[in-house]
């Protein structure tokens, strides 16, 4: 069975966050929803799996299915976790429906050795059609929530996400961007071109040795290692 | 109610020659308790179900509540009723009796076979009474760990219970981490609330203020303060429900009559339960264990004995959690949980934690509620797979 089989095509960043992650690590998985990737990560990588879900009805459903998952949010539960408790911390689609994305994200980098983060790319070219030639906000397939109902509150593009990792000396291992039928954008594209047609976007991060130092950005430069 | 109840009750005698199987402890300081006192001979009356297997890997431990029993799978020997927890223990079921060596024991203090007040005391050769030491969750999980010693079994597959067996769940996690593969917490705190302690003291002036109470020495003296004991039982029943249930339940029924009687008759329904059920512990409990059972409850803050600090009564533990709690559930609120599971993260702990959405109350721990039953039965398997018990 292959694994994309198994998995909504929609989600299939969830296969190529699954391949950023080493086997047998301790992984937290933020905004686990119904466990998809937990599970995934489970059977194809043999972690040691926890999460945190907003939904007291997808923690109950989580747990049920035997896995290890609390009810929290990214904003107010990360704080509680001691420094490198973790492997691999990783935030799917979820930075944008945070109050406080440069907090979660600094918070992501002290208790992990390493953060995944995938960010959709409000920066995609039917994005900024729909705002500039039609004057809406975007309603697209993935993002397809009206401005008065969306739970997205801090959008970026994928040159946004790029600035803030630098803003708060992070180094990006890897990178991936994903077009709208999730193939993956070659990596020899220059980013401008990923900013325009990548739908979404999936890095692998680590703090660099300024530690959470945002002000110190300059020199902590991000770099981009394909 | 009736007030010519034989002190010989179901409960003494339960006490003294239990309808279980007994451990007992002789040597000399067999059991030295957290307030200096050491209890000597010490009798631990349990029930088990199920098969050790060869590794001794499968055993799992349930801890009762203030007025359970060791007898969560069983008829009860004095009510006739099903054990307490049926729902959670038995082949197919969480608790599976077929696949799990599973321990319930009665808690030091108890009334049900375990040494507590209604013994004897070797030193006079009457019921201990008030010169029984005040016993603590610690002391409950120390004698407990004696018994698991007894049965040759190093390391439990799981400690779970609710209420003050959710106390015990904490206690043994903290106190022997390495004893305990997996904890299930439910309906439980890390430490009891001021307005919880304020209930147990509502109960046992109730118990102290029965004349036939006798400071403490109602066995030696032929008398049954159970009035007492029932006046507490009625004013702690009502925190195990909540508003919604009561009102669901009974409302402003009245009790097999048309119209208010203008007396102090139980005209309600909701009275004529209470009462019933102050009636019934009575047959079954013994008053001097209730006083010793809520004081160890008021005693519990585990948090006290690692500096203030819960993070540290976890730091580092092996042990899977995992935390239940419900929302209606006004004694041991979610926020206590909460407050567990904060603590655990913060000690890079295992954790899950699930709050159930119900009206039932405290007493939700112990009801046939799918949504426990399925985040319990998730829970376990996981961690059998985890252990290697298929």
């Amino acid at each position: 069975m292959t694994l994309a089989r198994v998995l909504d095509a929609r989600r299939v960043d969830l296969l190529r966050v699954t391949e950023m992650v080493t086997p047998g690590s301790r992984v937290l998985d933020v905004g686990c929803g119904d466990g998809e990737l937990l599970r995934l990560l489970a059977e194809e990588r043999n972690v040691d799996g926890r999460g945190i879900e907003l939904s007291q009805q997808g923690v109950n459903d989580c747990v049920a299915k035997g896995l290890s998952v609390i009810q929290g949010d990214a904003d107010a539960d990360l704080d509680d976790y001691p420094d490198d408790a973790f492997d691999f911390v990783i935030l799917s689609q979820t930075l944008q429906a945070t109050r406080q994305p440069r907090r979660v994200l600094e918070n992501l980098l002290r208790i992990g050795r390493r953060a995944i983060v995938s960010v959709p790319n409000f920066g995609h070219w039917s994005v900024r059609v729909q705002l500039v030639l039609r004057g809406r906000m975007p309603v697209t397939e993935q993002l397809n929530h009206s401005w008065y109902d969306t739970p997205n509150i801090h959008f970026c593009t994928i040159t946004d996400f790029i600035g803030l990792a630098k803003e708060i000396g992070a180094v990006i291992d890897r990178s991936v961007a994903l077009d709208q039928q999730g193939g993956q954008l070659s990596a020899m594209w220059p980013k401008w071109t990923w900013n325009l047609v990548g739908e979404q976007a999936i890095f692998l991060l680590h703090r660099g040795s300024r530690g959470n130092a945002g002000a110190a950005g300059a020199e902590t430069s991000a770099r981009i290692a394909g | 109610m009736d007030d010519r109840v034989p002190p010989a009750n179901g409960a003494a005698l339960q006490a003294l020659c239990p309808d279980s199987l007994t451990f007992r402890v002789d040597s000399p300081l067999a059991l030295a308790m957290e307030s200096g006192a050491t209890l000597s001979p010490v009798t631990i009356a349990y029930q088990t179900y199920g098969a050790l297997n060869a590794g001794k890997s499968n055993a799992l431990l349930i801890c009762h509540a203030l007025t359970g029993d060791q007898h969560v799978g069983n008829l009860h020997p004095v009510t006739g009723r099903g054990g307490w927890w049926e729902t959670m223990v038995g082949p197919g079921r969480p608790f599976d009796t077929d696949r799990f060596f599973i321990i319930c024991a009665n808690v030091l203090g108890g009334c049900m076979g375990s040494t507590g007040p209604v013994s004897l005391n070797p030193d006079t050769g009457e019921p201990y009474g008030l010169d029984f030491p005040v016993v603590t969750i610690a002391d409950m999980v120390r004698a407990q760990a004696l018994l698991i010693d007894h049965l040759g079994i190093d390391t439990l597959f799981c400690v779970a219970g609710g209420s003050m067996g959710g106390m015990q769940v904490l206690q043994w996690a903290s106190a022997y981490p390495q004893r305990v593969f997996a904890a299930l917490p439910i309906a439980t705190s890390a430490r009891h609330s001021s307005q919880n302690i304020a209930f147990h003291e509502v109960g046992r002036q109730a118990i102290m203020a029965d004349p036939d109470w006798r400071g403490g020495r109602y066995l030696t003296e032929h008398t049954l303060p159970s009035k007492g004991l029932a006046v507490a039982r009625m004013a702690a029943h009502i925190t195990y429900l909540s508003d919604s249930a009561l009102h669901r339940r009974f409302g402003r029924n009245l009790q097999d009559r048309v119209a208010r009687t203008f007396s102090f008759d139980a005209d309600f329904q909701v009275e004529s339960y209470l009462r019933h059920q102050g009636r019934i512990f009575v047959e079954r409990f013994d008053p001097n264990s209730y006083l010793y059972l809520t004081r160890a409850m008021d005693y519990f803050d585990l948090a006290a004995d690692f500096g203030g600090s819960l993070v540290n009564a976890f730091r580092g533990s092996p042990t899977r959690f995992c935390v239940v709690s419900f929302t209606s559930d006004w004694l041991f609120p979610t926020s206590d949980s909460r407050a567990i599971v904060r603590a655990l993260n913060a000690g890079a702990a295992s954790v899950s934690f699930v709050e159930i959405e119900t009206d039932r109350g405290h007493d939700a721990f112990l009801l046939d509620i799918p949504e426990l039953i399925e985040t319990t039965r998730g829970f376990i398997d996981a961690a059998a797979r985890a252990r290697g018990l298929a």
